[in-house]
């Protein structure tokens, strides 16, 4: 006979009690931690008043998001961020090749040892990379300015130029994360049968023939995964690094999103107005990863929801 | 592989290895520079005479490092927020990955989502700040120790080695003889899964070593800030005055002077100190942390 639903469910709560018990405290941590802040959404349509609470704090509608879209620099704060995540996205390729080159080294050793060696950034905090950026640029003393006066050029303190300031922003990038980023291809091209790439040096085929009509195909879908996910998150650029670099001189061009709603909120007291710039932010950029994670199962089959 | 080795070197070798060894020294650079730096005379190092070699040999640098008191409890806190704050995160993931892989439990899918959910969508910051500020955390050590503890992409990963990895048949022999859910976890799963233990327990530590977010936002007593709020304060907002120097005689200005380099020298000093039991650490655990990137992108 078959056991009805509510039955079996009965059944196998009582078998798996122990793991419900197990599960109390990690739930409570995750709704107490992540889902009670939840209530943010609301404060983002009142005057907040931490005396008052939500519930007794005046409710203004959405206020709070005109005044962020009618803020005279919000249109220059969507592009800094759009900047910043364009300058990574030009970047993109970068550890791809370092990947095929690593995989044509001959020797495994010198390809271990450049490995790990390339690898080390990504281990050095965020601050402490921040800090080596400024020291290295700045006016007195600087390593780069001193490289720049050797050749006869004029050192300055090339942190204040807000031109320049994405490309400082992304070198830093680069250096902790270009050889940490090979991981995943390299592993792909790890894969990669020999037999078929013996093949084709037997028919004549070139190096780089190999790589462009090999290589470059095998790691196509990882690419594809792993661009479509940078461009989900091209408007949610990181507080961190844009923060620790910025100064008031290149304010016009460090100056982001994020930065901006820690600015107003916390430092200002504008309580409201930082946590609607926040659901604002937060809205677009689940709209671009959905949009994205749905081109992606079009493109490749892959999905990118993990349930 | 052996007849491979016997090819000839062609000229696309020698541009490919030889440029990947080019990047390697110029990613290696900056922290050799450092080093270098630290351990020479400050003004030689403004001068410029250190790009290649040590130039004044000494330890000026960290003798003025080994007295900022400051230095020190950052880095007693964050041996001690990372210890404790990887234990509690292990706590949080563990026993959790390991009820998701059970496919039939009831209600699965739903703590799934819940975790999945974090992933995309938050409170976000201020709401938070409000949180802590209500559970009486503001300003204390342990903010920097509780949280969710349990990330998504830690449970996928987590998760997935126990169904992948474990057997099935083996819980059953076990539940066949009497064991029960507690024993099947702790005598059976545990043990099985020390190298995903392993991934979280490396990945955790380096994130809760170097960040200093939270700390930015919580912590304001001197007392219990962080290595890297620390750090941010020595090597980042530190200004050393200059402002009024005119006024000032020529003794004095000396006496500036050798205290702006002093301090020169210190910054990276502190770079060293702070990044070097990670760096050399890190070969040595390489193959935890490769490992966790690779799982993570094997889909569920």
């Amino acid at each position: 006979m078959k056991e009805s639903r509510l039955h079996r469910t009965g059944r196998l709560i009582k078998k798996y009690w122990i793991l419900y018990l197990m599960l109390l405290a990690p739930i409570a941590a995750l709704i107490i931690f992540h889902y009670v802040p939840f209530y943010g959404i609301l404060m983002a349509f009142q005057n907040f008043k931490p005396s008052l609470g939500v519930s007794g704090s005046q409710w203004v509608g959405f206020k709070h998001f005109e005044t962020f879209i009618n803020y005279p620099y919000f249109g220059r704060l969507i592009k800094n961020t759009l900047t910043l995540s364009l300058y990574a996205l030009a970047c993109f390729p970068m550890p791809i090749a370092l990947a095929i080159m690593f995989n044509e080294i001959r020797s495994n050793r010198l390809k271990k040892t450049c490995q790990t060696i390339l690898y080390l950034p990504h281990f050095v905090s965020t601050v402490v990379v921040c800090g080596m950026t400024l020291m290295f640029i700045k006016e007195e003393g600087g390593l780069i300015n001193m490289i720049i006066e050797a050749f006869g050029g004029e050192a300055k303190e090339w942190i204040s130029f807000p031109e320049l300031f994405p490309l400082i922003y992304q070198s830093s990038g680069v250096w902790t994360s270009l050889g940490w980023g090979t991981i995943l291809y390299t592993a792909s091209l790890a894969s990669l049968s020999q037999e078929h790439i013996e093949a084709a040096r037997m028919d004549g085929a070139s190096r780089m023939q190999i790589i462009r009509h090999i290589y470059i195909p095998h790691l196509k879908p990882i690419i594809i995964i792993q661009l479509i996910l940078q461009l989900g998150g091209i408007l949610s650029v990181g507080f961190e690094k844009a923060y620790l670099l910025q100064n008031p001189l290149n304010l016009s061009a460090s100056s982001i999103i994020s930065t901006y709603s820690y600015g107003v909120g916390l430092v200002g007291g504008e309580y409201s107005y930082a946590a609607a710039i926040g659901l604002f932010n937060n809205i677009i950029s689940i709209i671009m990863v959905l949009t994205t994670n749905f081109i992606s199962k079009k493109v490749s089959d892959e999905r990118l929801g993990l349930i | 592989m052996l007849k491979k080795q016997r090819k000839r070197i062609e000229l696309f070798d020698v541009v490919n290895t030889g440029l990947v060894v080019f990047i390697t020294i110029l990613f290696l650079y900056p922290l050799y520079f450092c080093v270098v730096a630290s351990f020479s005379a400050p003004s030689e190092v403004m001068a410029g005479n250190t790009i290649f070699w040590f130039k004044g040999f000494n330890f000026e640098s960290y003798k003025y490092a080994l007295q900022q008191e400051q230095l020190w409890v950052g880095y007693r806190n964050t041996i001690i927020y990372t210890f404790l704050g990887t234990l509690y995160s292990l706590i949080m993931t563990i026993p959790t990955a390991y009820a998701m892989s059970k496919r039939d439990l009831p209600l699965r899918r739903g703590v799934m989502w819940l975790y999945l959910l974090t992933m995309y969508f938050g409170g976000g910051m201020i709401p938070t700040y409000f949180l802590i500020k209500n559970l009486g955390l503001l300003d204390n050590p342990l903010v920097m120790i509780v949280g969710t503890g349990c990330s998504a992409f830690h449970l996928i990963i987590t998760r997935n080695y126990f169904t992948n990895s474990i057997p099935g048949d083996l819980y059953e022999a076990a539940e066949i003889d009497g064991a029960n859910e507690w024993f099947c976890f702790s005598k059976i799963a545990m043990p099985l899964a020390k190298p995903i233990i392993a991934v979280v327990a490396v990945q955790c530590a380096v994130g809760k070593w170097n960040s200093y977010f939270n700390a930015l936002l919580y912590i304001r007593s001197d007392e219990y800030k962080p290595l890297q709020l620390v750090l941010r304060e020595m090597l980042i907002t530190s200004k050393v005055s200059t402002g009024d120097v005119e006024i000032l005689d020529p003794d004095m200005l000396a006496q500036i002077m050798e205290r702006m380099l002093l301090a020169e020298g210190m910054q990276y000093a502190v770079i060293f100190i702070a990044s070097a039991p990670l760096l050399i650490v890190f070969p040595f655990i390489q193959k935890y942390f490769v490992q966790g990137t690779l799982v993570g992108s094997v889909k569920g």
